[in-house]
């Protein structure tokens, strides 16, 4: 009984170990990115593998939200004779949260998985011993212009995605199920508020924010072997779907 | 200049090093051998503070690095070049920027001086026509020649070689060894080698120390160590599986 207890007495404190871990680690990279030599190369680099090497697949997935949407919303509005909401629901949708959510998933799925094999390899390899034994701080040099790179990304990537997202929808109800043209975007005109892409962009900063630094930390931290990587890229993908749903969540409770 | 004193380190409870005690000549090559698994690389990475002491302490001209801070730890590697095992070069770049990344980090040197100085290395451990190829596209001796120039290219006073000649046929791993015996002589570093090549690496060595169970067993000037009664000493140069090395 007393060695069960014990068990999870030492569980309880290895995983509260490692959320400071990764917290430090957050902190860490946060203070670095403001220590000169300032890494612009590498921000405006990772800005491009995180952001334009995504945006294929981030328009295509909003394209075809967007139509499910427009089918969706038809299909449910039509009950209460309101069609011509479709435009405005959507909208509403895409804007506050399947937007924000959606693109951080696809974004986690392409770049952030790849940033922690990466990262992962490179500590299988020796590559970021090499850096700390050439006096270089690998978390500045890795971490930091991701980092950066995630904020600046993450919230362009979501804007796109939500008009990309509104124009399958506007496809569908106007083109495929005859609704309205002026109402579906006079609908949208006077039902979306600044605060509903104020809290989106809010968002998307956020999970720009945890895609980074979940992937980061997990890829730097691999054990140093095939396994190992491997096991750091499906943990950095899981983790970073989870913690992009509870913060969601918390967020959504917030700013609704 | 390095003085390593009752070193101790253990990894989730298995024991590595037992108590370290080793000091290495200023620019002189001392090559530590010992079984595989036996601590060579912890050992190694010690020395410019990439793992820290359970117990004892690291001198480098007198400084013990095991208590610095990571602002001063950094300033104490700026001292060393490190050749690793696989090179570890950095993937996204060629042989050329990966060998002008220090200067590019860590001085303000002007760039056409950096080009200068990058060339000259590679020429002098010669890839002079390789700087444009990217790591993947080099064969294991160019990548271990790769990164032997980058470990150089900031003076370093002490330079680390991890097994340099594993994997590579013998004709490449002697003249990987001529390579670093040259070096040394043009720049006078202190060079520490981790090496299973033996007897060819003895040939480049000032010093050769044994490391097994934990401790170091032996430190000599190669001829010495070859004629040593030291029994683990002689299991290890004659290869036995019998005396007091277990093998597993």
């Amino acid at each position: 009984m007393v060695s069960f207890l014990g068990r999870i007495g030492r569980f309880a404190i290895d995983q509260i170990a490692g959320m400071g871990r990764m917290f430090l680690f957050l902190v860490s990279a946060i203070l670095l990115a403001f220590r000169r030599p300032a890494k612009l190369r590498l921000i405006v680099y990772h800005i491009k593998t995180i952001g334009v090497d995504s945006l294929s697949v981030v328009a295509l997935s909003g394209f075809f939200t967007g139509m499910v949407m427009g089918f969706q919303g038809y299909y449910s509005l039509r009950k209460f004779n309101a069609e011509s909401w479709l435009g405005s629901a959507t909208a509403l949708g895409l804007l506050r949260e399947l937007g924000p959510v959606l693109s951080a998933f696809m974004v986690t799925g392409r770049t952030g998985s790849a940033m922690a094999a990466e990262l992962g390899t490179m500590r299988a390899t020796e590559q970021i011993d090499a850096l700390y034994s050439m006096a270089i701080n690998p978390i500045k040099y890795l971490v930091s212009p991701r980092i950066i790179a995630g904020l600046i990304a993450m919230p362009l990537l979501t804007a796109i995605f939500n008009v990309i997202g509104i124009f399958g929808s506007y496809v569908v109800g106007v083109g495929m199920l005859s609704v309205s043209s002026g109402s579906f975007f006079s609908g949208m005109e006077n039902s979306v508020v600044f605060h509903d892409v104020y809290s989106g962009i809010t968002k998307s900063v956020c999970f720009g924010l945890i895609i980074t630094w979940i992937c980061c930390y997990k890829g730097f931290h691999a054990s140093p072997m095939a396994t190992g990587v491997s096991q750091a890229t499906t943990e950095s993908v899981v983790l970073s779907f989870v913690l992009i749903l509870v913060w969601d969540y918390f967020l959504t409770s917030i700013m609704l | 200049m390095i003085r390593v004193a009752n070193l101790h380190k253990s990894f989730r409870g298995q024991k590595v090093l037992k108590g370290v005690n080793i000091e290495f000549a200023r620019g002189k090559i001392t090559t530590i051998v010992g079984t595989s698994g036996c601590g060579k690389t912890v050992l190694l990475k010690h020395l410019n503070a990439l793992l820290l002491p359970d117990k004892g302490e690291i001198f480098i001209d007198s400084v013990d690095i095991s208590k610095l801070r990571q602002k001063e730890l950094y300033q104490i590697r700026a001292k060393f070049g490190v050749l690793f095992q696989g090179a570890a070069l950095l993937d996204s770049m060629s042989v050329f920027e990966n060998v002008g990344f220090p200067l590019r980090e860590k001085t303000k040197m002007k760039e056409s001086n950096i080009k200068k100085k990058v060339a000259d290395r590679l020429e002098q451990v010669g890839l002079g026509e390789m700087g444009h190829k990217l790591p993947a596209e080099l064969s294991g001796g160019m990548r271990k020649r790769a990164g032997l120039a980058r470990a150089l290219i900031m003076d370093p006073e002490i330079v680390l070689f991890d097994e340099p000649t594993t994997g590579l046929d013998p004709v490449l791993a002697t003249s990987i060894h001529q390579l670093i015996a040259r070096t040394q002589e043009a720049f006078g570093f202190t060079g520490i080698i981790v090496s299973h090549t033996i007897p060819q690496v003895f040939e480049i060595s000032d010093y050769v120390a044994m490391l097994a169970n934990g401790v170091v067993e032996e430190l000599t000037p190669p001829e010495v160590f070859c004629s040593s009664q030291n029994p683990i000493v002689q299991q290890f140069i004659h290869g036995k599986t019998e005396g007091p090395i277990q093998v597993l």
